[in-house]
């Protein structure tokens, strides 16, 4: 285990280490101390090392992750894990607006609850939270899994593409073209998946699937109202 | 057409409205008949104030000239060196500015990459991430950082020479993008994730930041994972160019793209185009006077596009305050956009020569804003870039001719003092007197 002090050593120096490492580093375990909120934590990691921050993360912690498995061992700010392309990073506690945006790959998983924006534009990610999730989420997102396992807000899934869209409680809006989907069998394989993935005891079977509508892909005049 | 009734009282003259003219009415009928705004590529069509209301003085006995061909006139250009530890050079201070893959076939993107490399300049990706061709044929390329982030990923970001991250664009200020279903081919519809053949809509604003304290940490972001190797641009529309260059540099931008409203576009409405933004020329002073405010005026470069097409544009822009200019239309049109050689292929879908501007239906009867693998066979990269390479030395070449004729040995030190409007509008706008005076509008303690 390797410990990086970020208060003592500083940002430059961390990202710099990190991304030093290579597919068969032999440093595989690192831990950063005293983070105390500070942003671009461990960003643009592209090796198959764990990171375990041990305190809270300012903003974009883990963006653009490849292969590296990052722990958050506290509540991560604005836009963790944006655009991951793969590997698994694991937030305590709770994750600030845009978690997840525009992510291509990889799982994120938030133990507590997620704000506004969680899994906007998601580009293939996988994304589970234990607890609830914030207005507007999986707004405009395209492709990968949002498993909400508390409630999910307002506006939920608003122009959404072809991402598959999972809530256990309640919902309280969907956005434009968003629906109540149908739940087959490969969705249930699915979630009992991610669930095993993100260490939470739900049941497949308690959950709702939503996504598309798919009315408002090509422009219609009729359609007016909802743009 | 009778001049006279049957009881020869003259009719009086058939009289056009200036209100409702023959284009308005065609605007009407068409919005009455489809029932949808009109979307439309290209810059803002309408005359607006502009460099031609613009003349330089030239030299005489209180400025001496330089030897054309003899005496040396620099054009190299140095971008992004305030913070980045690997700064763009480039030759001229010509740049190729942003144009998607996808909006533009594969072919004409590698044509913009040979031209400009073989010009000695940077070409820039666009909404839809960067091709291989692209990379390959570009020395330098950008890579544009937009709302959509569309094959977005941190592989391509550091293949980079610069990024640039987007958050407006002249031709529609506050406006996000729109590639219709026609344009998705299989490839354009992989690279950016999403169905083939639905009509992809680009966000006007960015998914995880807003407002220039987000911009600030997004820009230290994005120099942590290139290790603060490359330059990073931010592109503005011409909306409110003071406070907008003030927030991107206070933010920690390298460099600033600035857009005027006869920038370009794939496609928007057609009401945006024309009704939102600034002149091109109104937007320079205030940008430059918000460089030299912060005393960061030639530390943070500005880069000024919208309507840019000769020699004497880019030095007008330069002696304004401009560091580089980057050019967009004018580079299609290089390729090979809108050459009346295809009239008769512009006829059959509605347009003319010079006109053509649905570039988002995909028919472009010169195969360069198209997926369509049967017209893209009409355009040939290599000659493409050859043209394009031509051009750039072109205006290259005019616009050294006009900074010798004013005595400067490099384009840098062009000036407003070279300058005088021949209009009111230009003056006020360029802040530079109007010919024959010492005076512009709004100009303090004038004398005149």
């Amino acid at each position: 285990m390797q410990t990086f002090d970020l208060e003592a050593q500083g940002l430059r120096e961390l990202n710099s280490t990190l991304h030093a490492q290579v597919k068969e580093t032999n440093q595989t375990s690192w831990e950063v101390i005293n983070p105390k909120g500070s942003h671009a934590i461990a960003v643009g990691l592209d090796a198959p090392i764990e990171v375990n921050i041990k305190g809270s993360t300012g903003y974009y912690c883990g963006g653009m992750n490849k292969q590296a498995t990052i722990n958050v061992l506290g509540s991560a700010g604005p836009g963790t894990a944006e655009n991951m392309m793969s590997g698994k990073i694991v937030i305590d506690g709770d994750a600030s607006q845009y978690a997840g945006a525009t992510g291509h790959g990889g799982l994120l998983v938030i133990k507590g609850n997620a704000s506004s924006r969680c899994g906007i534009s998601m580009k293939g990610i996988n994304i589970v939270v234990h607890g609830n999730i914030g207005h507007m989420s999986a707004f405009m997102a395209q492709s990968g899994n949002l498993v909400v396992c508390g409630d999910a807000g307002d506006a939920l899934g608003d122009s959404c593409y072809e991402a598959r869209l999972f809530v256990r409680g309640s919902v309280k809006s969907l956005g434009a073209d968003c629906e109540e989907k149908e739940m087959r069998p490969e969705h249930l394989e699915i979630l009992k998946e991610l669930l095993a993935e993100a260490d939470s005891d739900a049941k497949p079977e308690e959950f709702k699937r939503y996504g598309s509508a798919r009315n408002l892909y090509n422009f219609d005049v009729d359609n007016a109202a909802a743009y | 057409m009778s001049s006279h009734d049957e009881n020869g009282i003259p009719f009086t003259t058939p009289r056009q409205s200036a209100t409702f003219t023959a284009d308005v009415n065609s605007d009407i009928r068409r919005a009455a008949a489809t029932g949808i705004y009109d979307i439309r590529g290209g810059g803002a069509k309408r005359k607006v104030p502009n460099f031609d209301d613009l003349l330089f003085m030239g030299a005489s006995i209180s400025r001496y000239p330089l030897e054309g061909y003899r005496e040396k006139c620099e054009t190299s250009v140095t971008i992004g060196g305030l913070h980045a530890s690997n700064p763009i050079e480039l030759d001229i201070p010509i740049t190729i500015a942003g144009m998607s893959f996808g909006a533009l076939s594969g072919p004409a993107k590698e044509a913009l990459g040979r031209g400009a490399s073989a010009a000695g300049t940077s070409t820039t990706t666009g909404d839809g991430g960067m091709t291989p061709e692209e990379r390959g044929h570009s020395t330098k390329l950008v890579y544009q950082y937009l709302p959509s982030r569309y094959g977005m990923n941190p592989d391509d970001i550091r293949k980079a020479d610069a990024i640039e991250i987007v958050v407006g664009q002249g031709a529609k200020p506050g406006g996000g993008g729109m590639l219709l279903g026609q344009k998705i081919s299989d490839r354009v519809a992989e690279m950016r994730n999403l169905p083939k053949g639905i009509d992809q809509r680009s966000a006007c604003r960015h998914p995880d930041w807003t407002g220039p304290d987000d911009l600030e940490i997004k820009i230290l972001e994005l120099r942590e994972i290139t290790g603060w190797r490359v330059p990073i641009y931010v592109k503005v529309a011409g909306a409110r160019p003071y406070y907008d260059v003030t927030l991107a540099v206070k933010a920690g931008a390298d460099a600033v793209v600035l857009d005027g409203m006869q920038g370009g576009t794939a496609a928007t409405q057609d009401v945006f185009i024309e009704h939102v933004g600034q002149p091109t020329l109104a937007i320079i002073r205030p940008a430059v006077q918000a460089l030299q405010d912060l005393g960061m005026h030639r530390k943070v470069q500005l880069i000024l596009s919208g309507g840019i097409r000769s020699g004497a544009d880019v030095a007008k822009a330069m002696a304004l305050g401009a560091d580089a200019v980057a050019i967009g239309s004018a580079a299609l049109i290089a390729l090979g956009d809108n050459d009346p050689k295809w009239e008769s292929e512009y006829n059959k879908i509605g347009s003319t020569a010079g006109a053509y501007d649905d570039w988002h239906e995909g028919k472009d009867p010169a195969g360069i804003t198209t997926q369509d693998p049967e017209l893209m066979k009409r355009f040939d990269p290599i000659e493409g870039g050859r043209r394009l390479r031509n051009y750039l030395k072109v205006m290259t070449l005019e616009a050294q001719t006009i900074a010798r004729a004013c005595g400067k040995n490099h384009m840098h030190n062009l000036e407003p003092e070279d300058l005088v409007a021949l209009t009111m509008e230009a003056a006020a706008m360029a802040q530079v007197p109007l010919s024959g005076t010492n005076w512009w509008p709004g100009k303090s303690g004038s004398n005149f």
